[in-house]
């Protein structure tokens, strides 16, 4: 069913939903972007409608409502690990089609992958419900079409933001309750159906051609172009790597936190061991190794599309201009030009 | 409440004991069962975690040997009996014992790689009548890093046995490559009823498998160990994986088939 909220009405709604739920949405916080008098968008609890930044697709991904960029584990003294537990308060988390079809990976590898589940994404995920923000128009860097990933039903309502107010669609019946005495509206949430940016996706049919892939080329140019920084990784919708660290609290070092931390594996030293040599040590390994995660990797173990959802942030971050847009598309003509090659081979044994 | 899976406990070392002159052996009190091959995640409050292979197992404890390379086994070297280790696991596969029992075994180890298959070669030294022939060759570098010595001697009685040194000479032992005495295993003896298990540094065990296909062994005969970074060992924390393989789930043990093709 759809409402139409002014925006006092708006106001005084979500005064009255945050006395049960945390309200999550990405929110604008000036003058800390990384370069002088630049803003950064990312997630945060807000208190007011107002503070939601909607114009505008935030700089950090909707993950980080989940799964924190650092997380307290546990809280260790010499002899015991006690489990870190916050005390939270069901969500309602705000989000583009983009943002909460990422979430669906989140969960495979949290939630599902080798039978292990993550206790600390479990608790927030049982305590989230998402709202969906309407997209008014595509950014030049999004290309969630490709990537099927334009629209989804997973959410408790549906939000059009505009000057005056805000238009809704109830999705779930048990939100209409909320909504008993707002105005009636024929709104209905529309869907990108389409970007200026699409990427083809590289088929690779079979491990011979994904090793020629790996060999091929075309990661050379990323050794001189990628500074190997991790931008990409931490404004990514579908990253989910982390490494755990220990911090001291007291000087003796006899009480401290075990806390998990994003990590990427575009950064020195993901892959390396004690004692030994880093395994890809070059920036253009890494980017392969990112890339085929992401295009290939993923869906050979879970079958179930590749793990992007298109919404372009690695792009935005890139300080070195790369466009992952343009990574997958390579990748597509790189593998054309090695079955071209075999196809001529197989044609010169022939004859 | 379900079980919080990062969740380390607190267990009493038992007895520390030098293997080499690099590595130290840790006996550790706990009821934990481990399949031969698995390994479990150490832990030491402030420090972090590291994955470390089981490398013998009795009634009430677990042996892990290791060597002071990094932050976790930097701080574990300087525990003594009676302090704690925190322990969580056993993860990863193990050997396959079904695909090995009642074969004629072929094991080639590379140094610190004879800890992962020590209690499966105990196994196999107890109970004769759950194998065939087992042939041993285990190469260390040097005088100074060879390990579990009272093992080699006993297995010497029970197993056909080459020990051999890259540089230097100790006791008996021969010198050379392990992959230089690959064709004195009387491998036309077999038929098909084997199996080759291959542990050791990345290089070695990529020359090993090389020599093997030389020696016409069937590539989904031989299996390997993988060791890889880990931070969390149950397939989240994304440092293992190679491919669309987690070395902690789908592992550590590859047959030779999955194993050539993992690139990272």
């Amino acid at each position: 069913m759809g409402y139409t909220l002014s925006k006092e009405r708006a106001e005084a709604l979500f005064a009255k939903l945050k006395e049960k739920y945390q309200i999550i949405a990405p929110k604008r916080f000036p003058k800390q972007g990384r370069y002088s008098d630049t803003d950064i968008i990312r997630y945060d609890q807000i208190q007011s409608p107002d503070e939601i930044e909607y114009r505008r697709k935030s700089t950090f991904p909707m993950k980080e409502a989940l799964n924190p960029i650092q997380q307290s584990l546990f809280f260790y003294t010499e002899d015991e690990y006690r489990e870190a537990r916050k005390n939270l308060k069901p969500m309602l988390i705000f989000g583009r089609a983009c943002d909460i079809n990422a979430q669906k990976i989140q969960e495979r590898i949290y939630l599902q992958n080798g039978n292990f589940e993550d206790a600390y994404y479990r608790r927030r995920h049982e305590l989230a419900r998402f709202v969906l923000m309407e997209c008014e128009e595509s950014t030049d860097t999004c290309f969630c079409v490709s990537m099927n990933s334009n629209k989804t039903e997973d959410y408790a309502f549906a939000v059009r933001f505009h000057e005056d107010g805000m238009d809704i669609e109830v999705k779930d019946p048990e939100f209409e309750a909320w909504f008993a005495d707002q105005e009636p509206s024929d709104y209905h949430v529309r869907f990108i159906e389409s970007n200026e940016l699409s990427v083809k996706p590289p088929v690779i049919k079979d491990r011979e051609t994904l090793i020629a892939l790996k060999n091929h080329p075309m990661w050379k140019e990323y050794d001189k172009r990628c500074i190997s920084c991790g931008s990409c990784t931490i404004a990514c919708s579908t990253c989910t790597c982390f490494t755990t660290r220990d911090i001291v609290y007291t000087e003796n070092g006899e009480a401290g936190e075990r806390r998990r931390v994003s990590a990427s594996c575009q950064v020195a030293g993901f892959d390396q061991m004690a004692g030994q040599k880093e395994i890809r040590n070059t920036a253009g390994a890494r980017t392969r190794y990112k890339a085929l995660h992401k295009f290939h990797d993923y869906d050979a173990r879970f079958h179930e599309g590749h793990m992007c959802v298109g919404c372009g942030r690695c792009i935005d971050r890139c300080p070195e201009f790369i466009s992952n847009a343009a990574i997958v598309n390579k990748m597509s003509d790189a593998i054309d030009e090695i079955q071209a090659e075999k196809a001529g081979e197989e044609a010169l044994y022939a004859r | 409440m379900r079980d919080n899976i990062l969740l380390p406990t607190a267990r009493e070392i038992l007895n520390v004991k030098q293997e080499s002159g690099h590595e130290w052996t840790f006996r550790v009190k706990t009821d934990d069962t481990v399949k031969p091959g698995q390994f479990m995640q150490l832990s030491i409050p402030r420090v972090g975690e590291a994955p470390i292979s089981v490398s013998e197992q009795g009634e009430g404890w677990l042996e892990f040997t290791l060597r002071p390379v990094g932050k976790v086994t930097d701080v574990i070297f300087r525990k003594q009996a009676g302090e704690f280790l925190f322990l969580r696991g056993p993860y990863g596969n193990g050997w396959p014992i079904d695909r090995l029992d009642g074969k004629n075994l072929v094991v080639i180890t590379g140094g610190t790689g004879l800890a992962p298959v020590r209690s499966l070669l105990n196994r196999y030294n107890e109970n004769p009548d759950k194998r065939e022939d087992l042939y041993l060759i285990a190469g260390f570098k040097d005088a100074e890093s060879v390990v579990f010595k009272e093992d080699l001697n006993r297995w010497k009685g029970n197993f056909h046995t080459t020990y051999t040194l890259d540089y230097g000479n100790f006791e008996d032992f021969s010198s050379g490559m392990v992959t230089a005495f690959v064709k004195d295993i009387p491998w036309s003896d077999f038929g098909d009823n084997y199996a080759v298990v291959v542990v050791g540094p990345p290089p070695m065990m990529k020359f090993t498998g090389l020599e093997l296909l030389k020696n016409g062994v069937e590539e989904d005969r031989i299996w390997m160990s993988f060791e890889r970074k880990m931070s969390c060992a149950v397939g989240k924390c994304g440092h293992c994986r190679i491919d669309e393989v987690y070395v902690c789930l789908d592992g550590p043990v590859f047959n030779y088939t999955t194993a050539k093709n993992l690139v990272d």
